[in-house]
């Protein structure tokens, strides 16, 4: 667990009229878990882009290991405009991630990947019901079996488990845990949710106005964050 | 009926741009461009209009009308909150254009109406044998970016974290459009063009629930408005897009009914 997959140096980003990353260097591993921690607004959406190279970096560098060609980037995004009448059912719209130059259908080998995806992320009883009318909890899983279906290296889950009950949240953090041990997954768990995080994380990121602390997840405690805005 | 070259070729032509209707379609309503895609049809008109200013075919006319502007708007890009306004601009200009450019070529006014409101009569063979090229190009492009364009129209965010190149996508999108809506010009008219290519696919999605079975559902709702409304046309001297314009809009209606009851 000693090879670098992404790294960070003197990182700074800024919006035209804001300044929200400043001078952030981190070298995550190989199939670490990392937590990342923060109050609204404080920029880790921002740097969730910024790993993604949605944004460019202000000044610094961020750097995959050997390059981003060879780190298929899997991310749950915070928000996702699915409406009621969205019409593809949860097996299709994972299997969506099957992009590629091909034949238009899905060969048999790739629908038992997402059939195999859709039993893990236990989506399966449910895979022929419209996504529009799946529950948040049901939409997010299904987003993380979109985002798994081509075994990337590196999972992003953004705020993923906010919307979910007790059960839905350890059922889905418990199978990420599981990829991360079995298949040495890398994952950037953004979240407000200290207990969770010191759970499941092996190292956090604390963002804080203008600063930021890096450590052991065991040191990352409900006094060091303080009032969090929301769970 | 169909011993008539005439019908004959309406019924090849319409047979073509319904299958071309009803894929794309699946991919406008995805994509929120039914507006677009009537801007595109007026715009096709003044294309059309200027074609026959100039001696040409209106086909030609209206390719080279919805091409440039395609390409055009795919640079506006895609999320500006501007882009619905623009498009508004530039829907009066076309059909100001057109107006002008029909009533400079000294052309009779039934020309006018068959760009309009799409004829029956008006398609020959030879025609028929461009738009044939024409789908044929269309389709063989779809199905080669099938997998892309599919997640970037059903799920744009997914699309965007993929990493595809949902920018030349969108432009490679818009000038297909461009095609199929002067293709689908010739029979259903300019003035109507944007039902087929928006009313079957927003039915299907009430239906369906892949991707590729709305195409099928969206498919057979275009083809049989096209089938029948030829026939009726034929049968009562009334204009085709009529029919075609009824037939569809009781299939979105009915898509409609079935989905509140089902609810
Ligand atoms: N596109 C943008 N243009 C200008 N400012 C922006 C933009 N996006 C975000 N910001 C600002 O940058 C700051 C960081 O936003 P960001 O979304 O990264 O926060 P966050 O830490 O993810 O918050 P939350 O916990 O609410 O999700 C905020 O002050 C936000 O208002
Ligand atoms: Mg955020």
């Amino acid at each position: 667990m000693t090879e670098s997959l992404l790294q960070l140096k003197h990182l700074s980003f800024a919006f035209p009229d804001k300044l929200v990353l400043k001078d952030l260097n981190y070298d995550l591993k190989r199939g670490e878990f990392l937590s990342i921690v923060g109050e609204n607004g404080v920029g880790k959406t921002t740097l969730m882009r910024l790993i993604l190279q949605e944004l460019k970096p202000t000044s610094g560098t961020l750097r995959f290991i050997p390059n981003r060609q060879a780190v298929p980037v899997g991310y749950v995004p915070q928000f996702r405009n699915i409406d009621a009448e969205y019409p593809l059912s949860i097996q299709d719209f994972v299997g969506l991630n099957f992009a590629k130059i091909g034949v238009p259908w899905l060969t048999s080998k790739e629908r038992q990947r997402v059939n195999k995806i859709l039993a893990e992320t236990k989506l399966f009883d449910i895979r022929r019901r419209p996504l529009g009318q799946a529950s948040g909890g049901e939409k997010q899983k299904a987003y993380l079996a979109q985002s798994l279906l081509d075994k990337p290296s590196l999972l992003i889950l953004d705020e993923s488990t906010a919307s979910l009950d007790p059960v839905a949240k350890t059922e889905l953090l418990d199978l990420v845990k599981q990829i991360n041990q079995e298949q040495q997954l890398t994952v950037i768990f953004v979240t407000h949710d200290i207990p969770l995080a010191r759970h499941y994380a092996d190292h956090y990121l604390f963002l804080t106005p203008g600063q930021y602390e890096a450590g052991n997840i065991s040191e990352l405690t409900n006094e060091k964050v303080g009032e969090m805005n929301d769970a | 009926m169909l011993s008539y070259p005439f019908m004959q070729n309406a019924y090849m032509a319409g047979t073509l741009i319904a299958i071309i209707s009803g894929i794309m379609g699946v991919f406008v309503i995805a994509r929120n461009m039914s507006f677009l895609t009537h801007t595109l049809s007026e715009i096709g008109f003044a294309g059309a209009a200027f074609g026959i200013f100039m001696g040409w075919q209106p086909l030609n006319g209206m390719l080279l009308f919805t091409t440039i502007s395609s390409i055009g708007v795919g640079e506006l890009g895609a999320k500006s909150s501007r882009r619905e306004n623009s498009i508004t601009a530039i829907s009066a200009l076309a059909i100001g254009l057109g107006i002008l450019f029909l009533s400079l070529a000294d052309s009779n006014a039934s020309y006018a109406t068959g760009i309009l409101f799409g004829s029956v009569i008006g398609i020959s063979r030879a025609n028929v044998v461009q738009m044939v090229i024409l789908s044929v190009s269309v389709l063989v492009v779809v199905m080669v970016i099938y997998r892309y364009l599919k997640f970037d129209s059903f799920d744009p965010v997914g699309a965007q974290v993929k990493g595809l190149w949902t920018r030349t996508l969108s432009v490679v999108f818009l000038v297909l459009l461009a095609f199929s809506v002067s293709v689908a010009a010739q029979i259903v008219g300019s003035l109507l063009i944007f039902i087929l290519l928006t009313l079957p696919a927003a039915a299907a999605k009430y239906f369906a629930h892949t991707v590729g079975k709305m195409i099928n559902v969206a498919v057979a709702f275009s083809l049989i408005g096209v089938w029948l409304g030829l026939y009726l046309s034929y049968v009562t001297n009334w204009p085709v897009s009529f029919f075609i314009a009824v037939i569809e809009v009781i299939f979105y209606f009915s898509a409609l009914v079935y989905q509140r009851i089902r609810a």
